[in-house]
């Protein structure tokens, strides 16, 4: 089985504005970002699963052709930088993601 | 002008000094202008609510002075957006003192500055809601309350090109701005040398966090962009980085929820038929971006207010017992808090390392705290006294916790400090809003003065 940290280049979280916080994994070519999007490992249901979030927390969820990459957003409870905010830029909320596991793709 | 070009050596102005080898290669391939953007929210409420910088003045003052002498030198205009990292009335005088100190130290030809403001006053704001009009939330906010203006300390509104192009048209050769979305300090020059809008915002956002749109990572360095009527080229200036298909189009994730839309005040640059193409070992070419009128000229108004002094306290455990029940400890302690001072009137907090204190609700693993803990105690107060108060007893309380079962009862936790520490005055965003102009300098008031000899 493969980790997502061993298919994608960039695993990464910023804030994105003050009430957002946004993720990005960015795979090093095409094959690997197909491969992940047709796996359906990555999809707004199972990042509420793995964050323990209701649907409405998810601000936006986009396949980014381009860029090969998937991003996703969520809500913060409470603004960027209030007192007992644990990460004012957002930068350290990815490593769930980094142990998604990744089926071989169907031969 | 068939082409103009832009170079943008920082990000952020003054938050990390400026990397000058790849700024002079920058500034030999003689760009049509010099510009930066110079803040963000992403610095947290603090700077904008206390009036204050982040950046350290000896860093804002070396990336001002080398944009500076480069633009004099070649004579082309030098642009700043919003200033001093929050953009406010002070954080502009701030940096237009610094600019004519430096005229001064250098003795510069004679130029001249223009600058503008964008703080808004709460009244101003009061009398909108008081006539009617909502202040709209964005981002999941509900519409402004008074109650929410009230804690509001200091309110800055988010310029587009405009008054940047008013001072261009005015002949500025050095721009001072407030507050303003960082796309529009590049987009602005474009615009006024009759570039389409589409092609000058997508420059401004490519250019505006300088070398993150290059590979490999290296943030401080500087990259030039080049508009046309129909694309935008941007290249990476140092040596061992390059704008590729990969870094430009991962750029447009960057800080942002959606890698298609970017809204200033007046419109959207819609980047979703964008085309990259590598054209250069160094550049990439982009062109189809797309810009839409807004129905409605609305500006983004951020505001932050303080929440109380504050003082922050930490303590260590490593009994597994203990670690287990870490929640009664916490438990015990807000209890004497709460004995002490009531319910209400301040604000205590508990950042559990080791367990969840990077992620909080998010953490998925922690059912499986490590062997040991450290607690972070923040307490928050109207009165510093008070702050202390509540932070010591809400720190030293843990040490007294009474857990049936314990082994160790000489003490639940370990003191590295056995004091509480003062630490900056907390505070929060109170506005992530949007209001409606009837003029887009409506809030922008703007000067010109000459400096120089």
């Amino acid at each position: 089985m493969t980790r997502l940290a061993d298919l994608a280049k960039t695993i990464r979280s910023k804030n994105a504005g003050v009430d957002l916080i946004t993720f990005d994994i960015i795979f090093a070519e095409r094959a690997s970002y197909e491969r992940v999007k047709r796996a359906g490992v990555v999809t707004r249901e199972s990042i509420c699963k793995l964050y323990g979030l209701a649907p409405e927390r998810i601000a936006d969820f986009v396949e980014f052709d381009p860029g090969n990459a998937i991003k996703f957003t969520i809500y913060r409870l409470r603004p960027s930088g209030s007192p007992g905010d644990p990460d004012i830029f957002g930068a350290q909320q990815y490593a769930p993601l980094l142990d998604i596991e990744v089926p071989e793709s169907p031969r | 002008m068939q082409s103009l070009r832009i170079i943008c050596p920082n990000g952020h102005l003054g938050f990390a000094p400026t990397r000058e080898e790849s700024f002079r290669l920058g500034v030999a391939a003689r760009p049509d202008c010099i510009a930066a953007d110079s803040g963000s929210d992403d610095v947290g409420p603090i700077p904008l609510g206390s009036g204050t910088s982040t950046s350290p003045l000896a860093w804002q003052t070396h990336d001002l002075e080398l944009m500076l002498l480069a633009s004099r030198e070649l004579r082309v205009p030098m642009i700043i957006g919003s200033a001093g990292d929050t953009g406010a009335d002070s954080r502009v005088d701030l940096f237009v003192k610094i600019i004519r100190e430096l005229a001064d130290k250098h003795r510069l030809p004679r130029f001249t500055l223009g600058y503008f403001y964008s703080e808004v006053d709460r009244e101003h704001v009061r009398r909108r809601m008081r006539a009617g009009e909502a202040v709209a939330g964005l981002e999941g906010h509900r519409a402004l309350t008074e109650s929410e203006l009230g804690a509001t300390e200091r309110i800055v509104a988010m310029a587009g090109v405009h008054p940047f192009i008013r001072l261009l048209e005015q002949g500025a050769d050095v721009i001072i701005g407030g507050r303003s979305s960082d796309s529009c300090v590049f987009a602005a020059p474009a615009i006024h040398h009759g570039f389409p809008e589409a092609q000058a915002y997508y420059l401004g956002k490519v250019l505006e966090c300088a070398s993150f749109c290059a590979e490999p990572y290296g943030g401080k360095e500087t990259v030039l962009g080049e508009v046309t009527a129909d694309a935008v080229e941007v290249t990476a200036m140092h040596p061992a980085q390059r704008c590729t298909v990969a870094s430009v189009a991962g750029h447009a994730m960057y800080e942002r929820s959606n890698p298609y839309f970017e809204h200033v005040a007046g419109g959207t640059l819609d980047m979703s038929h964008c085309r990259y193409e590598q054209v250069a070992e160094k550049t990439t070419r982009i062109t189809g971006a797309r810009f839409r009128h807004a129905d409605e000229f609305r500006v983004k108004l951020e505001g932050a207010g303080k929440v109380g002094e504050r003082y922050v306290g930490m303590v260590g455990i490593r009994d597994p017992y203990t670690i287990a029940h870490v929640d009664e400890v916490i438990g015990w302690a807000r209890d004497k808090v709460r004995e002490r001072f009531g319910e209400t009137g301040y604000e205590l907090y508990y950042t559990v390392y080791g367990r969840d204190g990077i992620m909080g609700e998010l953490e998925p693993n922690r059912h499986r705290p490590a062997h040991e803990l450290c607690i972070l105690v923040q307490g928050v107060a109207p009165t510093a006294a008070m702050a202390e108060e509540v932070c010591m007893i809400g720190t030293r309380q843990m040490f007294y916790a009474r857990l049936p079962e314990v082994k160790g009862s000489a003490g639940a936790v370990a003191f590295a400090l056995d004091e509480v520490l003062r630490a900056s005055p907390a505070y929060r965003w109170t506005l992530n809003h949007t209001l409606r102009c009837d003029d887009p300098l409506e809030l922008f008031p703007t000067h010109l003065v000459t400096i120089g000899q």
